[in-house]
């Protein structure tokens, strides 16, 4: 790549998400925005080696994406003028809207990572196309990071906008309490992305950073345009203290170390630091009984950031966030760590109490880790047998050959 | 990957004189829109080097000299760490950046990418082990 189209590459990346965001609130169709912005990007491809980089560039995407607009509406009314006639209704305003581009950045860029985060579209699509059209990557920047093909991102992407604009879905911020439901789908992207990078489903390597960094700049974004969303700030505090361990996570033969045996100098305490002043945000905005899962998870990563080493880390806390954490987003995978850090609070003993539930039982048959966290305070309190036991079936119930050798090995170790 | 973004000294700033009321409004507005691109980790300006102090490593001999230093343009006025995703992305956002030092000719930004030790495999884990060694021969 040459040095201008790795600049006009820069450019874009900073300015396209703004660029489409407005460009949609007039053709009010993501896909089209895109299209005209690109056109735009193409252009400046052109120009620029040329004619140099133009003072200011974003003020030049923007003039040459509105004239692209403009001639599209014209091309549509002369389109409407024969529908007229077949009795459909004009849309003469579209060119007065054309000149509200150079209007400052309002809910628009809010309204495009709604849209794409919307519903109406799979997890898949949803993730594709919030890293392209709100993240500004490439589609070959995200085949790479989802180690997939260029083409099959390509194709996600323009099914996506075919099924956004088949479905009509409005652009707008959504309000009152639809706002809610659509801010949790609006985390649950942003978040997905983030875990595929911080423990990959697939490819050879456990984790990838370069994701938890894209999930992470997503997130601030996001937290900077809903400023007054504390589940948006308690995601970003979440994924700030997870990924400051990214780097201390991982032994040397690639598998995976558990938190409290991480050596905690190698964590990222630039990012720690940024997660619990996140988090100092979302408790701000969420008075206590109001605090959602994110604020909540993020509260429960906080205690272990705090900990300067894992002896020293506030077990009880923990134990009361997860007690409350339960309360606000009921799961028996919530109530499995909820024993395990009464376990560690209180004892074996309290542990056991919580994980012989039988209803706690029934919606885990089959996942290893309540055996492996049972069979834990077995062998604290002395049962062996039981312990080995449960160690054996949890090792059998594990799917990941790393975790398995772990249990193998502890059951052996119990003699 | 990150970046630090080093903003150098010049004779003014060095000293010590305040800046310009203007030019802090501005750099507020431009740190703002770091905040909301989501690129802006951390950030400090630094107080003229009169307030500081080096030491001078030579064998086992540590000598400590107080500032302050000559060669301004060699000194740091302040710094950002960004996340980019390329260099050319963080070239592009200093270049939006308003003069730290109007007024001055000499004003000048360096972009320095921050080193991941990743990229040197096996150098990590041979460090680690170096570290486990000293710390078993402390015992």
């Amino acid at each position: 790549m040459t040095d201008a189209a790795r600049t006009i590459e820069a450019i874009y990346r900073i300015e396209s998400p703004k660029l489409i965001a407005r460009l949609a609130r007039i053709t009010r169709d993501v896909g089209q925005a895109e299209e005209l912005a690109q056109d735009a990007l193409v252009t400046a491809l052109e120009r620029w080696p040329i004619d140099g980089v133009p003072d200011n560039p974003a003020a030049w995407l923007v003039q040459t994406a509105k004239h692209r607009a403009i001639d599209l509406i014209r091309r549509r009314q002369r389109f409407d003028k024969i529908g007229e006639q077949l009795g459909h209704e004009p849309r003469e305003h579209e060119i007065e809207s054309a000149d509200r581009l150079d209007d400052p950045i309002g809910d628009e860029l809010l309204g495009l990572v709604f849209v794409a985060c919307h519903p109406v579209l799979s997890n898949e699509a949803r993730v594709a196309l919030t890293l392209r059209l709100v993240g500004g990557l490439t589609v070959d920047e995200i085949a790479k990071a989802f180690l997939v093909p260029a083409p099959t991102i390509a194709q996600r992407i323009v099914r996506a906008k075919k099924v956004l604009a088949d479905a009509n879905v409005p652009f707008e911020v959504p309000r009152g309490d639809e706002l809610a439901a659509r801010l949790a789908s609006v985390l649950e992207v942003v978040y997905l992305i983030f875990n595929e990078g911080y423990a990959a489903s697939a490819g050879a390597e456990w984790t990838r950073p370069e994701l938890c960094e894209d999930a992470l700049r997503l997130g601030r974004v996001l937290a900077e345009l809903a400023p007054g969303e504390p589940e948006a700030h308690g995601l970003v505090a979440l994924m700030e203290i997870q990924a400051s361990r990214l780097t201390a996570r991982i032994a040397p033969d690639g598998s995976p170390i558990l938190l409290l045996d991480q050596n905690r100098a190698r964590w990222d305490w630039l990012l720690v630091r940024r997660g619990l002043a996140a988090l100092d945000r979302a408790l701000a905005l969420a008075p206590p009984g109001t605090r959602g899962p994110y604020v909540m998870q993020a509260a429960i990563a906080a205690c272990h950031g705090r900990a300067r080493e894992a002896s020293a880390t506030d077990w009880a806390r923990i134990a009361a966030l997860y007690g409350e954490l339960a309360a606000a987003a009921p799961s028996p995978i919530v109530e499995l760590n909820r024993a395990v850090a009464v376990g560690m609070a209180e004892g074996p003993a309290a542990a056991l109490a919580i994980l012989d539930d039988p209803a706690l039982q029934r919606a885990l048959t089959g996942y290893h880790l309540l055996p492996s966290v049972r069979g834990d305070a077995l062998a604290k309190l002395g049962r062996v047998a039981e312990a080995r036991a449960e160690l054996e079936r949890a090792a059998e119930l594990a799917t990941n050959a790393r975790e398995r050798d772990l249990l193998v090995e502890r059951a052996r170790r119990l003699g | 990957m990150r970046f630090m973004i080093i903003v150098k000294a010049t004779k003014e700033s060095e000293s010590g004189a305040n800046p310009s009321a203007e030019m802090l409004a501005k750099m507020g507005t431009f740190n703002e829109e770091l905040v909301k691109a989501g690129i802006m980790l951390d950030g400090a300006g630094l107080a003229a080097s009169s307030k500081g102090a080096r030491v001078r490593f030579s064998g086992s001999k540590r000598t400590v000299i107080d500032g302050p230093f000559t060669e301004a343009k060699e000194l740091v006025a302040g710094y950002w760490i960004w996340q980019c995703k390329s260099l050319a992305e963080a070239v592009e956002w200093v270049k939006r950046c308003p003069d730290p030092h109007p007024g001055s000719t000499d004003s000048e930004i360096e972009i320095r990418q921050i080193g991941d030790l990743s990229e040197f495999p096996g150098l990590l884990d041979e460090a680690r082990a170096i570290q486990e060694r000293l710390a078993a021969s402390k015992k």
